[in-house]
């Protein structure tokens, strides 16, 4: 019997009671914060203090969200637009060039292409976080400390998009479509507009997921070049919310699952992309 | 998008067509330089904001270079570095650093691996599976780690709760930011909980890529469903498990939301109250931020940059002869 079942290829073997169990545990496990944070976000101050602690949601959500909308020097619904304007125009940024870079080193013909690519390739290993203290004083003498630009600038393209793009491009574009679109007369930014990008919607929609999710979240760098201003985005608002002497968690963790709410909502859209995207990702 | 789209787009353009000359000029420039100009704004991004401040701080690292006193400036040197030789500090911040990053990679990459091969067969409803794995991975960091500064509190905190069900600590709970241990155990559950699935996903896509001839031939051998995954699934995705080693030890020695966030007051960027859990990223941000010493900052991160060269190398040296080596 197990000989039997064991010749077949693990992807051809039907899953057992125990692997839907274990499957279960482990998304319950993933998903028991993100929904305790919705708990205690919609509870009153005791909640934290149960034991054993509260897991069913209380009608207090209003009560907390508005305390934390209205706090003062918080900025927490400014912020919220900020993440969101910061969160857009890298995502914006990133989805054109990485596409023109990446059909350029895919269908265009030039002096120095695979040398280029290599580079690109190479700043991929670079942590890019390391250079922080000189990018705040390049930041410093552009004058855009503590403003949004500062944040969306080095965001602005990808060393992963490109080789993303680059790949993509090269499998779903036939030579020949380019070729016949250039006998035609159509100038490259015109092949690029007319033949490329209705080709490679799936391939933005990937991208795009992704470099949402991560400058949504990004914290490090918004934290040292915002921290203090009038302009955070949502995460440095909810160290702020989080920071003092006396925290009271229920609005922290309100503020929290507000900041969160945009993503869940982006996983149940675009899930499907996105797990595409981290396993095609995987086999570069 | 097809062929037949182009051609009708092309019918209109002679109306306004440049005379032969000028067309040949055109195309020249639309051959030989628009390539360059679609991928100028990559490159010239990126060495603005990527590659100079990575050489720049090289420069700042050798300078005196403190915000609250803009008159120190000047070469320094090596002070810096030789500072950095002897600050317990940096060195205390880096073994917190290797403590948090074992904890969370080993344990991270393992599990990734079992849930891997769990959503490696043929399941119900296989998408909803791998969509629900990846929740952790799109959950802010900032929001996720708050969660866990509440489960891990002292009094009522929901990790003592479920120790106490085991009869541990009833008398005197843990106390998990007190102790080195205990807080590098909650930094490293938080770290796993969020890069679990995501790790699980890279390895899945590398899985479902094996020929599936080499399970047939290996079944001759009768190997049972434990053997078979670390006998043939693994090393046939040895490439993607290096990848996944090399992309957890850059990031893993560069942890800073977690640390900072774990904190009771996250703004002093403390790491605990005897810094028992201060990492160097976070060392970094309280040198360069808090201490306003950025010529000191930039050494340290240099000298996290070329730590994290060397572990890298050692890790994927290793993994390679883990799996291939035989």
């Amino acid at each position: 019997m197990s000989t039997r079942l064991l010749s077949r290829a693990p992807q051809d073997t039907p899953g057992t009671w125990k692997s839907y169990l274990g499957l279960f545990a482990i998304l319950a496990v993933s998903a028991f914060p993100v929904y305790w944070m919705f708990v205690i976000a919609t509870s009153t101050d005791d909640a934290v203090m149960k034991s054993p602690p509260s897991v069913i949601p209380g009608d207090q959500l209003m009560v907390n969200l508005r305390e934390v909308f209205t706090l003062q020097d918080v900025y927490f619904t400014a912020s919220l637009i900020n993440s969101l304007i910061v969160s857009l125009a890298v995502t914006a940024s990133t989805l054109f060039f990485c596409s023109l870079a990446g059909f350029a080193f895919a269908k265009l013909r030039f002096k120095g292409n695979n040398v280029l690519m290599f580079v690109v390739i190479l700043t991929l290993t670079v942590p890019n976080q390391l250079g922080v203290v000189a990018l705040y004083i390049l930041m410093g003498k552009l004058g855009w400390n503590g403003q949004l630009i500062a944040v969306i600038a080095p965001g602005l393209v990808s060393a992963f998009g490109v080789f993303y793009m680059r790949q993509f491009i090269g499998h779903a574009i036939p030579d020949e479509l380019v070729e016949a679109a250039r006998i035609d007369g159509a100038l490259t930014l015109r092949i690029y507009w007319t033949v490329v990008v209705p080709a490679i919607r799936p391939a933005l929609a990937v991208l795009g997921l992704l470099t949402f999710v991560a400058t949504w979240n990004d914290f490090q760098w918004p934290l040292i070049t915002l921290n203090g201003t009038d302009f955070p985005t949502s995460m440095v608002a909810l160290s702020d919310l989080a920071s003092g002497n006396y925290v009271i968690y229920r609005r922290v963790l309100a503020g929290a699952f507000v900041a969160t709410v945009p993503l869940i909502v982006l996983l149940l859209i675009g899930g499907r992309q996105l797990v595409r995207g981290i396993m095609e990702g995987a086999l570069k | 998008m097809s062929l037949t789209d182009v051609r009708l787009t092309r019918s209109e353009e002679p109306k306004h067509a440049p005379p032969p000359r000028a067309k040949f000029w055109l195309y020249r420039f639309d051959t030989k330089t628009v390539p360059y100009l679609l991928i100028a704004p990559f490159f010239i991004l990126f060495a603005i904001f990527g590659l100079f401040p990575i050489i720049f701080n090289g420069v700042v690292a050798l300078r005196h270079w403190r915000l609250d006193d803009p008159t120190l400036t000047g070469w320094a040197g090596m002070e810096n570095f030789t500072k950095l030789a002897s600050d317990t500090d940096f060195w205390d911040a880096l073994v917190n650093t290797f403590g948090i990053f074992i904890l969370s990679t080993v344990p991270q990459l393992l599990i990734a691996l079992m849930l891997a091969n769990l959503l490696n067969r043929k399941l119900r409803g296989a998408t909803f599976w791998r969509i629900g794995v990846l929740l952790p991975y799109v959950t802010p960091v900032a929001a996720s780690t708050l969660v866990f500064a509440v489960f891990f509190s002292r009094d009522y905190g929901m990790a003592n709760w479920l120790l106490s069900l085991v009869g541990f600590g009833e008398e005197q709970p843990l106390d998990w930011r007190a102790t080195t241990w205990s807080s590098w155990i909650a930094i490293a559950t938080m770290v796993n909980w969020k890069w679990i699935g995501y790790n699980a996903l890279l390895y899945l896509s590398a899985m479902q890529a094996i020929p599936k001839d080499v399970y047939e031939a290996a079944a001759v051998d009768g190997a049972g469903p434990w053997r078979q995954l670390w006998r043939i699934t693994v090393p046939m995705i040895q490439p993607v498990v290096l990848f996944t080693v090399i992309l957890s030890t850059i990031g893993g020695l560069q942890l800073f939301n977690e640390p900072m966030l774990f904190d009771e007051n996250p703004a002093l960027a403390n790491g605990g109250y005897d810094h028992q859990w201060r990492t160097i990223a976070q060392l970094i941000y309280k040198v360069g931020w808090r201490d306003l010493n950025l010529g000191y900052a930039a050494a340290m991160s240099w000298a996290l940059f070329l730590i994290i060269l060397i572990v890298a190398a050692i890790n994927a040296l290793a993994t390679r002869r883990l799996g291939g080596g035989k």
